[in-house]
């Protein structure tokens, strides 16, 4: 018998050719694929007043808010059944399956996964029903309550309205979860599925949960969010997120499907608690997640950076980025200033673009930052064209998560 | 496929009728049920009115006045499961920080902490646009559950990978299945895995309320959940947390622990039918079973005990006894199956770790812990569910099965240590 440590590693952790065929993306600044990257390359903000409630008398009243969406795209039955932030992962889920040109139904349903990230679950549908119990009696409470608010409710749903039947999960490690996912996904591959759908959204500007973003104090006060500006001052909250495709190079080849580009390496770390005097994860899980896809630092293209808005976080992933690459080693860009803080969609955006931004060979810019406070090569004011191979994606958690996702060009058959 | 073969080799529980492992296990050997009526709220105009509650003091359990307040229930039980098993293994200092990680499950995460605050922000529910300036600081801590993963992390001194999983009520066996699978990959040399859910409140109790999920034999809680009775009616909410400490098997040997036994197989699958209902035929349990024994390089009849997931819903032990036999065939009808719901209650995400826990004691202790209240037979549940009286025997092989909303169906197998190290 072998042992776990005779294990084939490449195999053990997954790392056997993971493709990312199909993607989506819901955004303040587009819903679908290319509308919202369109928008991105022309500088669009998608930080507004919020409309969804009356924020009269809330210190801030901007964020990155889905203006009309059209729930008629989800079938109307999940609707009412489900919270807006599956409203999200149901529409991004099939637009990626769509897109990577994958119909379940005809494949075998037990080799067909959906990993989730979430950050805060179903807050709308949860405030409303608690303010049914609370103001008219717990009879009131719902039928659907049970399955709305709970953190696996999209993973259930896209998994039953797909016919999803293979391993399935859901993580919660605030923003980072978002990547973590993605390997999940390679792990599900190693148990022998073909396709999984995987990523995140997320849905937090109802009162409640607005005001819990409030009370954590990492909001911009001044109601703006300039990462890595001498102007900083915290980051503001946006909704939606994305969904992905991913399946082995194998199958994506035997299908004639074609990536948009590879999952080469991924590492999570976490931070120390405060009091021991230790060092911040973030540039191990830089440093682990390049080493494992076998890539140094100078061939990296490109960084999506987890760009926090407070200038004590953005001086300290300055500071990795400058460690690990040198300094103004690398060009480094976020799509946070213009759709929000997605949490754990942010994170899964982070990965569409990034796989966007390689195939057509243009860096998106940061909206509004004007007067970098570090000393990075910051994509500003307008999109940055590049022969991309190489993307690094990073996302900080609350309360110290670290996830480092590296992403390569697929090769050219 | 992977080999897991990872080694369990500390324990900790908080559970209803005692925090510790010990008071646990006597709990459980005893058949003595923790049900009771809720008093964590006044719960008189609910349909459901009792549940399995701990009796819990976090200041006894070594939590700091500030932790209190910063922690959620749930997240407090995690860290006191967390001490325990970390005390028991003795790993603590035996890897580096960055070999470290953590793998906790939970469904609900600070639903409590979340509901009061709820309640005082909108002026008891009288208002939609609530007001900011009543928001406590810790009230984004408890907004993401992913503070409850890192409180363990803290208090473990892990640096590795950490995550909640949050699988509804398959979170606590996937949350111990995720870190063994981290352990094996060589991710990580340990892992602190395990659970924590602390649901009893008004919003939860009220929607189980309003799906009739759970029991309303409000008259006699200590007999209200009846796992595989042909009386039973639903299940009693729980809450609690157990914690355990995996590593790698060279890992364990080289510092000569004490290994209780080791997980040698997991799976979970998806039935993609309903968010709560279940068909009877147990399928996609199953082919979860066939998958973890498979893994486990298992034939079926070497399965000394299964663990249930029993939760005393007419559907749930319906199903469940269906996918045994599907996946057991013949030997399905010899081997032991046993709820300890019956005694704990469903702690949704909590209870697949607690499970696990009772599976690794009935290994280490060769005793089964009964199904308490089973008095009527149900003719579609017709295994042997050890009713009432715990079983002295040979307990080698352990599966354990979990059945969640969203559709999650997961299975465990543990072995023994081998070579009989006990």
């Amino acid at each position: 018998m072998t042992s776990a440590a005779t294990a084939t590693p490449a195999l053990a952790r997954g790392t056997a050719r993971a493709v990312v065929t199909g993607m989506s993306a819901v955004t303040a600044i587009g819903v679908g694929l290319e509308e919202y990257w369109r928008n991105l390359l022309d500088g669009a903000c998608g930080i507004r007043p919020i409309t969804r409630f009356d924020t009269t008398g809330y210190p801030i009243r901007v964020a990155g808010e889905i203006p009309d969406f059209d729930s008629a795209r989800v079938p109307s039955r999940l609707v009412v059944q489900t919270d807006r932030w599956t409203h999200f992962g149901l529409l991004a889920g099939e637009l990626a399956l769509a897109d990577a040109g994958v119909d379940p139904a005809e494949l075998p349903e037990y080799e067909l996964s959906v990993h989730t990230a979430s950050g805060s679950g179903g807050n709308e549908f949860g405030q409303r029903e608690l303010q049914a119990l609370w103001a008219e009696g717990p009879s009131r409470v719902g039928v659907y309550q049970s399955i709305a608010w709970f953190y696996a409710a999209t993973t259930g749903q896209l998994s039953i309205r797909h016919g999803m039947k293979g391993w399935s999960g859901v993580l919660v490690a605030e923003q980072a979860g978002g990547l973590d996912v993605v390997a999940q996904a390679r792990r599900s591959l190693a148990q022998g599925s073909r396709i999984v759908l995987t990523g995140a959204t997320e849905a937090a500007l109802n009162p409640a949960a607005f005001t819990s973003q409030i009370a954590g104090g990492m909001l911009s006060a001044a109601g703006e969010y300039l990462p890595f500006d001498e102007a900083a001052s915290g980051f503001l909250p946006g909704e939606g997120g994305a969904m992905f495709v991913v399946e082995s190079a194998e199958h994506a080849s035997a299908r004639a499907a074609r990536p948009y580009g590879v999952v080469a390496g991924h590492a999570a770390t976490f931070d120390p608690a405060p009091d021991t005097g230790r060092p911040p994860g973030l540039r191990r899980a830089v440093e682990t997640a390049l080493a494992e896809a076998g890539v140094a630092p100078s061939d990296v293209d490109v960084v999506f950076a987890d760009a926090d808005g407070r200038a004590e976080a953005d001086a300290a992933e300055a500071l990795v980025l400058t460690e690990v690459f040198g300094p103004r080693g690398v060009p480094v860009t976020t799509t946070k200033a213009a759709t929000g803080r997605l949490v754990a969609g942010s994170a899964a955006l982070d990965v569409v673009t990034a796989l966007l931004a390689m195939r057509d060979g243009v860096i998106p810019p940061v909206v509004n930052v004007r007067r970098p406070a570090v000393d990075l090569d910051l994509v500003l004011d307008r999109p940055r064209p590049a022969a991309l191979r190489t993307a690094l994606v990073l996302a900080r958690g609350y309360p110290g998560f670290n996830s480092a996702l590296v992403l390569r060009a697929a090769a050219p058959n | 496929m992977t080999r897991l073969q990872v080694a369990v080799t500390g324990l900790g529980v908080v559970a209803p009728g005692g925090v510790g492992v010990k008071e646990f296990w006597e709990l459980l050997t005893a058949g003595r049920t923790a049900t009771r009526a809720i008093s964590r709220f006044d719960a008189s105009g609910y349909r459901s009115r009792i549940a399995a509650e701990c009796d819990f003091d976090p200041a006894q359990h070594g939590l700091s006045p500030q932790q209190v307040r910063r922690m959620d229930r749930c997240a407090q039980f995690a860290v006191v499961a967390a001490a325990e098993a970390l005390a028991d293994s003795g790993v603590s200092g035996e890897a580096p920080p960055e070999r470290v990680g953590v793998s906790i499950g939970s469904a609900v995460g600070a639903t409590i902490s979340l509901e009061r605050e709820y309640v005082v922000l909108s002026d008891g529910g009288a208002r939609w646009e609530v007001d900011p300036r009543y928001a406590i600081p810790h009230l984004y801590h408890h907004l993401v559950p992913s503070s409850v993963a890192a409180e363990v992390a803290w208090l473990a001194g892990a640096e590795g990978p950490v995550a909640l999983v949050s699988t509804g009520c398959t979170a606590g066996l996937d949350a111990v299945g995720h870190g063994a699978r981290l352990v094996a990959e060589g991710e990580v040399d340990v892992m602190v895995a395990g659970a924590s859910e602390a649901p009893i409140s008004p919003i939860t109790v009220a929607c189980f309320d309003a799906i009739k999920a759970t029991s309303p034999n409000n008259d006699d809680p200590e007999h209200a959940s009846r796992p595989f009775d042909a009386l039973r009616n639903g299940f009693v909410l729980g809450e609690g947390a157990a914690v355990l400490v995996l590593e790698s098997l060279p890992h364990a040997r080289r510092r000569g622990a004490r290994i209780y036994a080791t997980i040698d197989g997991y799976a979970n699958r998806c039935n993609a039918y309903h968010m709560t209902g279940l068909r009877p035929d147990g399928v996609e349990m199953a082919e979860a079973i066939r998958l973890a024994m498979a893994e486990a390089r298992m034939p079926v009849d070497e399965v000394d005990y299964v663990n249930a997931h029993g939760s005393g819903t007419k559907q749930n032990d319906r199903h469940e006894t269906a996918a045994f036999k599907r996946s057991l065939g013949e030997h399905a009808y010899r081997t032991p199956v046993s709820s300890i719901k019956s005694m704990v209650g469903h702690s949704l995400g909590a209870i697949g770790s607690l499970e696990v826990v009772a599976s690794v004691l009935a290994i280490h202790h060769d005793v089964v812990p009964p199904t308490a209240n089973l008095h009527n037979p149900d003719p579609e549940c017709d295994l042997d569910y050890v009713p009432l009286v715990a079983r002295e025997r040979r307990v080698d092989a352990v599966l354990s099965v979990g059945s969640g909303f969203g559709g999650f169906q997961t299975a465990m197998v543990l072995r023994g240590p081998a070579g009989g190290g006990r």
